[in-house]
């Protein structure tokens, strides 16, 4: 038995399928992407749905699978069970989204089904008020979840009046949705100009780029494009107290300015983010989790959205210590300017992330996701390579540069639930707070 | 119609036992660069002592503390130094320990791993720290949310009757606050044993280079004997057993009932219709109950069935159950939904058609083959289809097996589920406020 802990054998680097990329005469964008495995396709579709009204898209989201002019909702259902296949829809500010998976030898019936959808769905009135009803009463249930509480006073906070301010509707506004209002919307923007199809998978890609185009070449139709204006600036101000009587925990949730992928700063970015609160061998979670037991899962992303991007610490602790736990937070974002990396603290996070790049894209899920979330924002899935490339170069300096520049807890902006008759006194430490 | 063949997956699998009982399972795929390493330990909530709740779950954690010659908070930073990926996760019947890494991190992760098995380095200090980490993880998951521990935590004391099957598994706080050092090294003395155990290594490696590394690294670990299993059997139920409570934040009535199915590992043949008919009941909208209950009727906003309470047929032993699950709209009457379960039964248990049969084999295939797309996945599920099912290629049979079930053992199915021998768990909303 040895006692010394092995190092590494050499780097395997980085190696990424190249999609095969057309676009069918309707607009539809077509990537797609061999990759041997499991025997199984992975699908995603992104329909550009900017100032879409959120409510009617949830619920056109959830009701595109409930009939066709040609099919009941049974028979959608059973043609895509009889390939071991589903799908899905959802929308988000930006976009109405359907994806989903089946064996790979019944990818052209998912395929013909999806044609189906997107050409002929016609949102039965029965089946859409049952669609109307679980997402109501989805909602009652979210909106007792602290994370979809806190979220939902966050992104008003940080963004006003621009779409992402609101990005989960109210039960009121379900409940007012027409299924007039619905068809209008299917026909305004369910439309394959500026649409992107994605399909990883144990695929022929001649043969699933003809059943594609048999499927959804004769999808049509154009309506207005709507761009969605840039996320606003952040603005830092009052703590923000969200009661919530009863809470046994307490959401801590601080959101601090982030700079988009294609910006120079990008990778060190990456990098101050992991080191700050971005994996487990982070700061934040030595401090608040090894060392204190404050929270089971502090932790802090970047978040790249097509309009913008920030930076969000979250942790959810107990109620006594939620004064300890902001204070320690606060003072580990400082910090991250104040006690730079050294160099061997940055070398960890580097390794982590370019590893973490190897991870995402060993799976056809993950490339699926991958090349969708990059598309978004206009880069290819070599894109990575790049980022890994710049992630190899990043200083010591460009970290506490980047960390000077946006983290720092008095430009960010805090938003606390918990039970505030018991935590109030404890953030007045933090200066003025705001209940909304 | 289409209706797709099942294709079953071909992953070389290699299989051997060192000398001090460590069963190791070696599949090798070159796909990614990357390789799944995960070590199974036999022994899950059901084998915790009284008054110590929670306790497999708890050691989980202290596993991650340190061992001989790795200290506190280093497992996680060695890992993720090579690029890699972590976790822990306890279960009923097993607690597993998995790495994701890059390819080049092989022989760390086995290291480490071997490292652990020789025996954590657990102190007065690490315990108080996890016992707080743990109580957080509770509050999130269970005590701070609407439906926490529904029903995997409040069904099984209404079915059973022993502690081991029908305690909290996550773990009271008195329990929690009252673990000592010493348990803890009872613990790791009675179930840690490398007999007791599984290591599974898929990816991106060389078998003869894996099994030299595996030798060198797990080769010297202490060969200690397994403990011998004990018998969690408890008679079936006889007359419906019911009781409900209220939950504060929930806001919609929810159900939980469950039935007495065949040992998955014993009866296996006589368990498999069960699992089949589980998706035939709630998988997607052409499924038995989504088409009445939330579609037809609109007596339920969401149903689900599965067997086991973790929802994982091939990794669980019995006693266990078939559970359906299914969430009312406000107002909607609990007895009613029961009602048209039981009468959904019957005509399953009437007779089913074959391409039904063969939609849902499709689907149920497919999901185990999506379990499949990682090697971290996969090296998980061959581990635990080693303790369980004794050989890690079971994995790769279980689609196959689910396709030889026929309509008439799913239909016998679901004539058993007779409502004297099920155990139903209420819950009341009271946050509709």
């Amino acid at each position: 038995m040895s006692n010394v802990v092995p190092g590494l054998t050499p780097e395997v680097p980085l190696s990424l399928p190249v999609p095969v990329e057309r676009t069918l005469p309707n607009g539809l964008r077509v990537l797609l992407t061999r990759r041997p495995g499991v025997p199984l396709a992975e699908v995603r579709l992104s329909i550009p749905a900017a100032h879409a009204d959120l409510a009617t898209a949830d619920l056109l989201a959830s009701a595109l699978f409930s009939g066709t002019e040609t099919n009941s909702m049974t028979e959608i259902a059973q043609r895509l069970q009889g390939v071991g296949g589903a799908l899905g829809a959802g929308a988000d500010p930006d976009r109405i989204a359907v994806s989903g998976n089946s064996l790979a030898t019944g990818l052209h019936e998912l395929l013909d089904v999806l044609g189906d959808l997107l050409k002929a769905a016609d949102y039965p009135a029965g089946p859409l008020t049952v669609e109307q009803s679980r997402i109501i009463d989805g909602l009652s249930v979210a909106e007792q979840q602290p994370d979809f509480q806190v979220n939902r006073v966050l992104d008003a906070r940080l963004w006003g009046d621009h779409p992402y301010g609101h990005q989960q509707p109210t039960a009121a506004e379900v409940a007012a949705v027409t299924r007039e209002a619905v068809l209008a919307l299917h026909a305004a923007r369910i439309h394959p100009n500026g649409a992107r199809l994605v399909i990883v998978g144990d695929i022929d890609t001649d043969a699933a780029g003809a059943a594609v185009e048999k499927a959804l070449g004769d999808w049509n139709g154009a309506g207005e494009p709507r761009r969605m204006e840039p996320l606003p600036d952040l603005v830092s101000g009052p703590l923000l107290l969200v009661d919530r009587p009863g809470s046994v925990q307490s959401a801590i949730r601080v959101a601090y300015p982030a700079v988009e992928r294609t910006h120079p700063d990008n990778a060190a970015q990456h990098l101050a983010n992991l080191v700050f609160g971005g994996y487990f061998s982070s700061r934040l979670v030595m401090n608040l989790r090894e060392t204190k037991g404050y929270g089971y899962s502090p932790r802090s992303r970047v978040d790249h959205s097509p309009a913008g991007s920030v930076q969000l610490a979250a942790v959810d602790v107990a109620t006594e210590v939620t004064g300890p736990a902001l204070a320690e937070l606060r003072a580990e974002l400082r910090g991250m300017a104040e006690r730079p990396p050294a160099a061997d603290e940055l070398d960890l996070a580097r390794r982590y992330a370019l590893g973490s790049v190897k991870l995402a894209t060993a799976t056809q899920a993950g490339v699926a996701n991958y090349i969708s979330v990059l598309a978004a924002a206009g880069l290819p899935l070599a894109w990575l390579t790049e980022h890994s490339e710049r992630i190899r170069e990043v200083t010591p300096a460009d970290v506490q540069r980047v960390a000077a520049e946006r983290l720092d807890p008095d430009r960010a902006v805090t938003v606390v639930l918990g039970d505030g008759g018991e935590i109030r006194e404890s953030l007045a430490a933090f200066g003025e707070i705001e209940v909304p | 119609m289409t209706v797709a063949t099942i294709p079953a997956p071909a992953f070389a699998i290699e299989r051997f036992k060192l000398d001090n009982g460590l069963r190791v399972v070696l599949a090798p795929d070159p796909g990614a660069p990357v390789v799944g390493v995960a070590v199974v330990y036999d022994v899950g909530m059901r084998s915790e002592p009284e008054g110590r709740t929670g306790f497999a779950h708890l050691f989980e954690h202290m596993m991650f503390q340190g061992s001989h010659n790795v200290g506190k908070a280093e497992h996680m930073r060695h890992v993720q130094s090579a690029g890699g990926t972590f976790n822990g996760s306890t279960h009923i019947d097993y607690t597993d320990y998995f790495n994701l890494l890059p390819s080049n991190g092989l022989e760390l992760a086995l290291f480490l791993e071997a490292d652990r098995m020789r025996g954590p380095a657990i102190t007065e200090e690490n315990l108080a720290n996890q016992v707080s980490v743990v109580k957080e993880e509770i509050r999130v998951n269970v005590l701070n949310r609407p439906y926490g521990g529904f029903p995997w935590i409040k069904l099984p004391p209404v079915m059973f009757d022993t502690f081991a099957n029908s305690h909290d598994g996550y773990g009271s706080f008195v329990d929690l606050d009252a673990a000592t050092v010493a348990d803890a090294k009872s613990f790791f003395e009675a179930y840690y044993p490398a007999s007791n155990a599984v290591l599974s290594v898929a990816g991106d490696f060389d078998v003869e280079q894996a099994r030299e590394l595996v030798q060198r690294h797990f080769g010297s670990v202490e060969d200690r004997p397994a403990p011998v299993l004990p018998s969690f059997a408890e008679p079936d139920l006889t007359a419906e057993r019911r009781e409900s409570y209220v939950d504060e934040r929930a806001t919609l009535p929810a159900v939980a009932a469950a039935w007495r199915v065949p040992d998955p590992v014993t009866d296996l043949e006589a368990f498999l219709p069960y699992v089949v008919l589980g998706e035939l009941l709630t998988d997607g909208d052409a499924s038995r109950l989504v088409e009445r209950l939330v579609h037809t009727d609109r007596t339920a906003s969401a149903v689900a069935a599965h067997t086991t309470f973790m929802a994982e047929p091939f990794a669980s032993r019995g006693p266990t159950v078939l559970l359906v699950q299914a969430f009312l709209p406000p107002g909607t009457a609990v007895d009613t939904v029961l009602g048209t379960i039981d009468v959904e039964l019957a005509r399953v248990a009437e007779g089913v058609e074959e391409a039904e049969l063969d939609r849902v084999k499709a689907r149920v295939a497919a999901q185990l083959l999506r379990g499949d797309d990682s090697v971290m996945g996969r090296s998980r599920r061959f581990a635990t289809a080693e303790i369980f099912h004794g050989d890690a290629a079971m994995s790769t049979r279980f689609p196959v097996l689910l396709g030889e079930v026929t309509a008439e053992s799913v239909a016998r199915a679901a004539a058993s589920l007779t409502p004297q021998r099920r155990a139903v768990l209420e819950v009341v909303p009271g946050g509709a406020k």
